[in-house]
């Protein structure tokens, strides 16, 4: 398989406060990543080692056999989408032009472009086009989230990380927004890198699974392998809720 | 009745001491503004010297406007480019720490999705920190204007043009409808420029779709 997230003997600090405790972790083209975790299990800054948003202490990070530490970060990241909880939009722009952000960040787009890309966009994450016009403050939570994600594949990144993407939208947006994400992974052969702290939602998209705990990845597998072989009592009480 | 009985009577000395006062307080302005927003953007990346910087300009803020003229006469002489500098220089404490203030406010989760999503400093900076942080600058810089235009009465008794003329004339003839004269075109000058500034912020809130 074809490696293009490769992590080796990682560690990652805030201070005096480990997070991140000699993690490894190799992930295939095409691969559909689930991590799951309690909060402050590290999982949030084992995502941001892969863009470069947190530089580890110690050990590499290869993204597409690249090593991070002499490459070039702010081209890196413009091939690696990027959605977060609560989308995060620019306020000051429109969907339009939030949605046209990344390609725009490397050569201006013109009008007539910034406009296709957006109406192909919205028709992918299932927005009326009308939308396009918009400020994020007229959206609802989910319309926010879907406007998140075409953002963060609008320059048609091969590798996509989200944090907890769906985390505050509610249960029905939430099962679409499942669904699109996983048609829309297996229409473009991404390779996702998917947050959450809700084990449905992770045996639902996930390929595989990781589960964090304390800074170190405790158990990884598919989902009849977690259900079938949990670790231990930690694992097992994480995937009967 | 007897002001607007004098204004008529020397409009022309009226008009050409506010065409000067104009003329004094863009400049100012302009320095200002630049200055002001030049220094705002760059002591917001660096947090130690803030501090220094907003502290030095507070200082400069408290001393008497009229003391800070005489002090500026052995190194600048009198006249327009005097007042020009003193202008300048009281402008800049609201322009600064609203630049300041409005950036180092912008919401940092914002900031990090810019840089992950492939954003370098300087398209952050344009793109996302200064547009978001402009209701907060242009804010300040509403209240530097005024403040510009106001002061730019007292220029006059270090020999530079503008409406104090009138006033300092008036003052020392002991005509004081002369001397309210001055004072009214310079209120009605200060307030006439904040309305067409209210006027730009909302331009730039629709823009933005803030408002």
């Amino acid at each position: 398989m074809n490696k293009v997230i490769e992590i080796r003997n990682c560690t990652a600090a805030y201070g005096e406060n480990k997070v991140l405790d000699r993690v490894s972790l190799q992930i295939g083209k095409g691969e559909f990543v689930v991590i799951i975790g309690p909060s402050g299990c590290g999982k949030t800054t084992l995502l941001k080692m892969i863009n470069g948003l947190v530089i580890p202490l110690e050990g590499e990070v290869k993204v597409k056999g690249e090593s991070l530490a002499d490459c070039n970060l702010v081209a890196m990241r413009r091939h690696v989408g990027y959605a977060v909880q609560g989308a995060k939009l620019f306020p000051h722009m429109t969907v339009e032009e939030n949605i046209c952000y990344v390609p725009g960040l490397k050569k201006k787009m013109t009008q007539e472009n910034k406009k296709e890309l957006a109406r192909q966009m919205l028709e992918l994450v299932q927005l009326p086009k009308e939308l396009a016009a918009r400020f994020p403050r007229q959206l609802s939570g989910g319309q926010k989230q879907r406007v998140g994600i075409a953002r963060a594949i609008a320059a048609k990144p091969d590798i996509l990380l989200m944090d907890e993407p769906f985390g505050a939208v509610d249960e029905i947006t939430r099962k679409g927004l499942q669904e699109e994400l996983i048609a829309l992974q297996k229409k473009t052969g991404m390779t996702v890198v998917f947050i959450t702290h809700d084990i449905g939602e992770a045996f639902k998209l996930g390929s595989r699974i990781l589960v964090m705990k304390d800074g170190v990845i405790w158990q990884e597998g598919t989902r009849e392998e977690l259900l079938g072989k949990p670790r231990d009592e930690f694992v097992k009480k994480l995937i009967d809720r | 009745m007897e002001i607007l009985q004098i204004l008529w009577e020397r409009r022309d000395f009226f008009l050409t001491c506010l065409l000067e006062h104009i003329r004094i307080s863009f400049t100012a302005v302009a320095c200002a503004g630049a200055l002001g927003i030049l220094i705002g953007v760059v002591i917001s990346r660096h947090k130690k010297a803030a501090g220094i910087v907003l502290g030095i300009i507070n200082v400069i803020y408290t001393i008497p406007s009229i003391s800070l003229l005489g002090f500026l006469i052995p190194l600048t002489g009198i006249g327009n480019k005097t007042a020009v500098i003193a202008l300048t220089v009281y402008g800049l404490l609201p322009i600064v720490r609203n630049t300041y203030t409005g950036l180092v406010n912008v919401d940092a989760s914002i900031l990090e999705v810019a840089e992950g999503l492939g954003a370098d400093k300087r398209q952050i900076l344009s793109g996302i920190r200064l547009p978001l942080a402009l209701p907060v600058i242009i804010s300040g810089f509403r209240n530097m204007v005024v403040m510009i235009i106001a002061m730019g009465g007292i220029a006059s008794f270090i020999g530079a043009g503008g409406l104090g003329a009138a006033i300092y004339r008036g003052i020392t003839t002991y005509n004081m409808t002369l001397t309210a004269a001055g004072s009214l075109l310079i209120a009605l000058f200060a307030l006439f420029s904040d309305w067409l500034l209210s006027k730009a912020e909302k331009a730039a809130g629709r823009r933005y779709g803030i408002e």
